[in-house]
């Protein structure tokens, strides 16, 4: 049981890093935005690219993060001066990014095989298994970024972001610029999103160009599991939620896998899920009336 | 103090839906003038009100406030010199914020937010002591997220404010409209205090012809995109419903059919 669930708890706190960032978009900015379907295989790829020329870890995941806010940026731009659907300007983003991606790794797939990685390091720093090095890696980051993005939404910046989620006229109003909020949003987003991206790259020994498919659903899954099984009563909270959703979601996935679905379905499985858990509204609501009328 | 000059918007043009909504319109406000504006449906009140807040950008005018030319001014540059408040109770709050956020934020109006802590203790007492004078009991409700509270409760909030860091120039769209009548009228019987007290130059929109007469040192009623009718002071004073319906017939060569601005 154990040797099922550390592994599987080490691997939603890598994904909880994307979540957070999807949270921030999709929850905070009421933005769906697709751009960390090639925001997550972009961190992997400059993170795999960097360690492969020897830049070490802490360069290798700065370079990535920036990479992953230009990504932002350029689809706030897109949206916001451009006039271009959020929903579209991720879209393009997204598929800019496969050709950059390419690019950046120079093939599709990047081995990190022989190459010392976070979790090698620290694998033989503190002389630990591969499946507890990957939970303490996991641990630390989600903390520290749970830490920064508890702190940040607290600032004044981090309230008009906030603001801007709920109500853009209201924030406009108050004089701040809502093309800056989003575009910082977007920023803040990526970058966590290219940061989870090159942590699954590292603990997974490869960067490939097709490993961000379904990132989205994956986000979304986590906030929504998240939201409905530890709550939304304040922003401490949903981010904790967020993280724990994150958790709930690998163990959901490792569990069916272990009751025999085969892997093949798994995005299928993940879609159906998040479909059900966005309808719940409206299925809780229809079946709540007909409950009244009978 | 506020100086609307020539100013003019046209909605949709060289479409079939074109739509002059303000012709060349001026108004000229002095320090601590209070106007209502009336009118009828289409007759530019918001549009007027929403071009000095810089909503769209206008076809031709000038927009001047305190001798700044804010004409080409973005919307949330304005904001260090606008208050507003809209006719949506849900407009003029962050409905997922705590009072107390929002009232963090309005506190900043105009200020570029940096990474400063959002709200302190000693600003919550501030806001309590705000709060408890609005006499709606939100004091006690700081922490409770602002989609919580009544549509009046909200309005009270935002004309909080929109007011919290003294602006220049108050703009009003219809704020009460939405509202039931005793509710309207206590956020009406507040508006009224506020202006009188902070000495505010305010732009009130209103319906009800009633309210135009009762509050404000000035009256404009607004007509196909212009001013039609301005009174002020003593001459304001002494109006009835009755010399306002006649002013306009004379003043539009039309007659007054609008129930909701009579019967308001």
């Amino acid at each position: 049981m154990l040797d099922l669930l550390v592994p599987t708890t080490a691997q939603g706190l890598l994904w909880a890093v994307m979540a957070l960032g999807v949270y921030i978009t999709y929850r905070v900015l009421d933005i769906a935005d697709l751009t960390v379907e090639g925001s997550f295989p972009l961190g992997a790829a400059v993170a795999a690219s960097m360690l492969s020329a020897g830049y070490g870890p802490i360069p290798s995941f700065v370079v990535a993060a920036i990479a992953g806010m230009v990504a932002g940026v350029v689809t706030a731009l897109l949206h916001t001066k451009m006039k271009i659907p959020a929903l579209l300007a991720g879209i393009l983003t997204m598929i800019a990014l496969y050709s950059v991606n390419l690019r950046v790794m120079g093939k599709a797939n990047l081995s990190l095989l022989g190459t010392d990685t976070t979790f090698s390091i620290i694998r033989k720093m503190l002389s630990l298994n591969s499946a507890y090095t990957t939970l303490v890696v996991g641990l630390l980051a989600t903390v520290l970024v749970a830490v920064f993005i508890y702190w940040f939404f607290g600032t004044e910046i981090g309230a008009a972001i906030r603001a801007t989620g709920f109500n853009q006229q209201m924030i406009r109003a108050q004089g701040v610029d809502t093309d800056v909020t989003i575009m910082i949003g977007l920023l803040l987003s990526n970058a966590l999103v290219a940061i989870s991206g090159a942590l699954v790259a590292q603990s997974n020994g490869f960067a490939d160009v097709g490993m961000g498919t379904g990132t989205i659903v994956i986000g979304l899954a986590s906030v929504i599991i998240g939201e409905v099984l530890f709550g939304t009563r304040s922003f401490k909270n949903s981010v904790i939620s967020v993280i724990l959703g994150s958790v709930v979601y690998r163990i959901v996935i490792a569990v069916v896998l272990q009751l025999g679905m085969p892997p093949n379905d798994l995005k299928l499985f993940t879609s159906i899920l998040v479909a059900f858990a966005l309808a719940m509204p409206l299925i809780k609501s229809k079946f709540g009336s007909k409950k009244v009328v009978g | 103090m506020l100086h609307i000059e020539n100013i003019s918007k046209t909605f949709f043009p060289g479409t079939i839906n074109e739509k002059r909504a303000l012709q060349n319109l001026s108004l000229h406000l002095k320090p601590g003038d209070f106007v209502t504006v009336i009118g009828g449906n289409g007759a530019g009140k918001s549009t007027m009100l929403n071009a000095v807040a810089g909503v769209f950008p206008i076809d031709s005018g000038k927009i001047i406030i305190d001798g700044e030319d804010l004409t080409k001014q973005a919307e949330h540059k304005r904001a260090k010199y606008i208050g507003r408040v809209f006719q949506d109770p849900m407009l003029g709050t962050a409905a997922g914020m705590m009072i107390e956020e929002n009232l963090s934020i309005a506190s900043r109006r105009g200020k570029t937010p940096g990474l400063g802590w959002s709200y302190s203790n000693e600003q919550t007492n501030k806001f309590k002591e705000l709060l408890k004078e609005l006499d709606l009991g939100l004091e006690n409700r700081m922490s409770a997220r602002v989609g919580l509270l009544s549509g009046g409760q909200r309005q009270a909030l935002t004309l909080l404010m929109a007011t919290l860091k003294k602006p220049k120039l108050l703009l009003l769209d219809e704020h009460t409209a939405a509202l039931d009548p005793k509710t309207a009228e206590k956020v009406l019987t507040l508006t009224d205090k506020i202006v009188s007290r902070d000495n505010l130059t305010t732009l009130m929109i209103t319906h009800n012809m009633r309210d135009a007469l009762r509050f404000g040192n000035r009256l404009i009623m607004l007509h196909n995109g212009r001013v039609i009718i301005d009174v002020e002071g003593e001459e304001k004073k002494h109006l009835q419903i009755p010399d306002l319906l006649t002013m306009f017939e004379k003043a539009s060569g039309d007659v007054m059919a609008n129930d909701r601005m009579l019967l308001g």
